[in-house]
């Protein structure tokens, strides 16, 4: 059978499973969406700026699992999408990107709107693609699916001339791969897992840390029974988090620049480290010298490369989280580390890092734990960048691996509202909060529109300080109060989200905190609110940069009591 | 401690391959000395030689990163290997009636070849290990070198042993056998 370029794209995209895309269209892409609605099946949600359909579809295949989809016309369209690229490539999120390209006869010419968007975005997608000919889309779109979601997840992208959508071929859609330059090893080295195996049981103070790794491979039961075979406490990364239940008792936050002090202690405290589907990023681990220097480290990752790049490795095992975690769960000697486990619930009474200081004045940590309550904890939370994403994160308790979305290696300001309706367009049934920051939330608030048109029924809580917050706490630190291009104006979000069709309170006090968010779960569709709080509030803890993780400074005392609130302790202490 | 390794890698024929491994050389700060490609003995297929100067962990990390490249088949270090490896040199060398006596000695002591005869100038041809190529260059210096160029090193392993494409990943499999 005979198909248009177009069409073979529309017919291998529903074979793959894909049930929406975000875009913008445009000249060199237009023959693509020309076809679209003889597809009924590919929802396509129009967006304001390309960026947004990157983040969408991000968010939407961090909810989901799915690979995201999305569109851009050649030049700009495609320039635009490449922040939201590179965000997915360093969280390793799964995401085809199909972009337009200039005829081929033009290309090279530097036509009107051409860009060397393959060149452009060659270190920041797992692979890509410019197609020459309508015979090999199939194949490339196969190709690119099996890329994004397999391995180590990440963003490919394919470059279309605009001629090549309107070339006919023949279509069938190959049932075989032949990619020899990619074999992702799933299964651990039986000597490595022994050796591990061998290393935990006989550990006396071992510590978990848990990354996003668990959460791409399904891993979370299986690292639940580890810990609690070999009473091992849990800690993640700041993308971990929810891979482990935070309401569990072995459960002890996140580690990092912003991490809990009791979390940093352990880390600091351990004599073997087992860090699953991580990375050691420098926000994790803070001085990389100083890192665990008292523990072993047995590393699971997907990715080899990952192995030794940052930290020093006493076992690797390179595989798929969950299957190298049954492999080893089977070899373990149920154990107790009473004594350990006892030390850090101490640190964590003694440096209660979650607790809500009490204050006259509007906090934005007490509206993360208004939202967390209103919500009974039942929400996916999606957040800016800053102060914002890390009172959301340090506020809440994640008991479910996908519910907390956050851009975390690249922090990109402006992910939140785009990643947010990708979640809720994912999820439909899922209560979605976006908590962003007044700044990020302005770099892409053109989404409301989206929002709007699209009828997304995301709730908005935007922790408005009137500053870029989380720079403005370090020129608060470390730049004596220097406060220079930190203080921000922002538009009444409220009359914003009006304009747009979408409703919303504006909150200043303590007392209509939790009648706003009850509010706002009560409209069927989206509805923001827009928090007034304390302008100069800084999140604590904070390992100082340069500084180890043991160098953790804790709020200072006057603010860290009377608590208003309890501390984020597992539900059965409290 | 640093020293030089030889990696190979077997790459698809495919357009920006050698982009794409370029790129990651510059972007995570690896130190190349040389690069060689050409065609491999498999159609489709061709064979990158390279010379990574640093400690073993770079080069590790060189090797890892390369590996992750989609369209690289499979990278070895034939460094701790035994291996055959040249390089090709062609030296235009200042040569006057007087001197080019004297150079043609020392290109025959290399078994190096002249391969043209100019007005004033001679131009050697020269394989061998980058020793030998050093060397004569270095001979010859004192002549008045006006053009050189140097392929880089070439290497397979010695004996039936190779990285001949097929399954990914290489002796240290993924890095797990510490
Ligand atoms: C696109 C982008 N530009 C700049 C930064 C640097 N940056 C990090 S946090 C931050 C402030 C964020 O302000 P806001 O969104 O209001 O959040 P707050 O910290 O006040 O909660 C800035 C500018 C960034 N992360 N991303
Ligand atoms: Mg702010």
């Amino acid at each position: 059978m005979k198909l248009s370029g177009a069409d073979i794209v529309c017919e291998s995209l529903i074979r793959e499973g894909v049930d929406v895309i975000f875009g913008i269209l445009g000249g060199t892409i237009l023959p693509l969406y020309d076809k679209l609605p003889g597809y009924p099946q590919l929802r396509h949600i129009l967006v304001r700026h390309e960026q947004c359909a990157a983040h969408s579809a991000d968010g939407y295949a961090r909810a989901t699992g799915k690979v995201g989809v999305c569109f851009a016309t050649s030049g700009p369209g495609a320039t635009n999408l490449v922040t939201g690229i590179a965000n997915a490539y360093l969280d390793s999120a799964p995401m085809v990107a199909i972009t337009g390209q200039v005829a081929r006869p033009l290309i090279g010419k530097d036509a009107f709107q051409e860009v060397d968007i393959t060149g452009i975005t060659l270190p920041i997608t797992k692979h890509n693609y410019l197609v020459l000919e309508a015979s090999s889309i199939a194949r490339t779109i196969k190709e690119a699916f099996y890329l994004a979601r397999t391995g180590r997840p990440g963003p490919v992208l394919i470059d279309i001339p605009r001629d090549v959508f309107m070339e006919e071929a023949e279509f069938h859609y190959p049932a075989k791969l032949s990619l020899t330059g990619y074999k992702p090893v799933l299964e651990g080295h039986p000597t490595q897992i022994k050796k591990a195996v061998k290393l935990i049981n006989e550990a006396q103070r071992p510590l978990i840390i848990a990354g996003r790794g668990i959460i791409i491979s399904g891993a979370s039961a299986e690292l639940r029974h580890l810990a609690e075979t070999s009473q091992v406490p849990v800690v993640t990364t700041l993308l971990g988090i929810g891979s482990f239940p935070e309401s569990h008792i072995l459960s002890f936050g996140m580690i990092g620049m912003h991490g809990t002090a009791y979390a940093n202690m352990a880390v600091d405290n351990a004599d073997l480290i087992i860090a699953i589907g991580m990375r050691f990023d420098d926000r994790a681990t803070a001085k990389v010298s100083g890192f665990a220097p008292a523990g072993r480290i047995i590393h699971i990752d997907i990715d080899p490369a990952e192995i030794g790049k940052n930290v020093r490795v006493d076992v690797p095992i390179v595989g798929d989280a969950r299957v190298i975690l049954k492999e080893i769960n089977k070899l373990l000697v149920p154990v107790q580390h009473l004594q350990w486990v006892r030390q850090l619930d101490e640190w964590r009474k003694e440096h209660p890092s979650t607790a809500v200081r009490y204050s006259e004045g509007l906090l934005p940590q007490f509206v993360v734990r208004k939202i967390y309550e209103v919500t009974k904890g039942d929400a996916t939370i999606v957040t800016g960048v800053g102060q914002n994403q890390m009172w959301a994160a340090q506020h809440f308790w994640y008991d479910h691996p996908t519910s907390f979305i956050s851009s975390g290696g690249l922090g990109t300001m402006g992910f939140g509202l785009p990643a947010a309706i990708g979640v809720k367009v994912g999820c439909p049934e899922k209560t979605v909060w976006c908590v962003d920051g007044d700044g990020s939330f302005q770099m892409t608030l053109h989404e409301l529109a989206t929002v709007a048109q699209e009828n997304v029924g995301v709730k908005i809580a935007i922790l408005n300080n009137g500053f870029l917050g989380m720079v403005r706490q370090w020129q608060e630190l470390f730049y004596e109060k220097r406060y220079v291009a930190t203080r921000l104006s922002g538009p009444d979000f409220v009359k914003i989200a009006e304009a747009y069709g979408i409703p919303g309170v504006r909150v200043k006090y303590k007392e209509e905190v939790a009648p706003a968010i009850e509010r706002a779960m009560a409209e069927p569709g989206p509805f923001l609110i827009d928090f007034v709080v304390e302008p100069e509030e800084n999140v604590y803890p904070m390992v100082p940069p340069g500084a180890s993780l043991a160098e953790v400074m804790e709020a200072p005392v006057t603010e860290a009591k009377p608590l208003s609130d309890s501390a984020k302790l597992p539900v059965s202490n409290i | 401690m640093a020293s030089k390794h030889t990696l190979v890698a077997v790459v698809e024929n495919r357009p920006g391959v050698l982009n794409r491994m370029a790129s990651l050389f510059r972007r995570r700060g690896f130190n190349i000395e040389s690069i060689a490609v050409g065609h491999s003995e498999i159609p489709g297929q061709s064979r990158v030689t390279l010379v990574v100067d640093g400690n073993t962990t770079i080069v590790e990390q060189v090797r890892k990163q390369l590996d992750k490249v989609i369209d690289v088949i499979k990278v070895t270090d034939l460094t701790d290997s035994e291996m055959v490896d040249r390089e090709l040199a062609l030296i235009k060398v200042k040569a006057s009636s007087t001197t080019r006596n004297e150079i043609m000695q020392i290109v025959n002591i290399f078994r190096a070849n002249i391969i043209d005869v100019g007005f004033d100038s001679v131009t050697v041809e020269v394989t061998g290990d980058e020793d030998k190529i050093d060397s004569l260059c270095n001979l010859l210096r004192g002549f008045g070198i006006k053009e050189l160029a140097r392929t880089g090193r070439i290497a397979l392993a010695r004996g039936g042993a190779g990285p001949a494409a097929g399954e990914k990943g290489t002796s240290k499999s993924a890095g797990q056998s510490h």
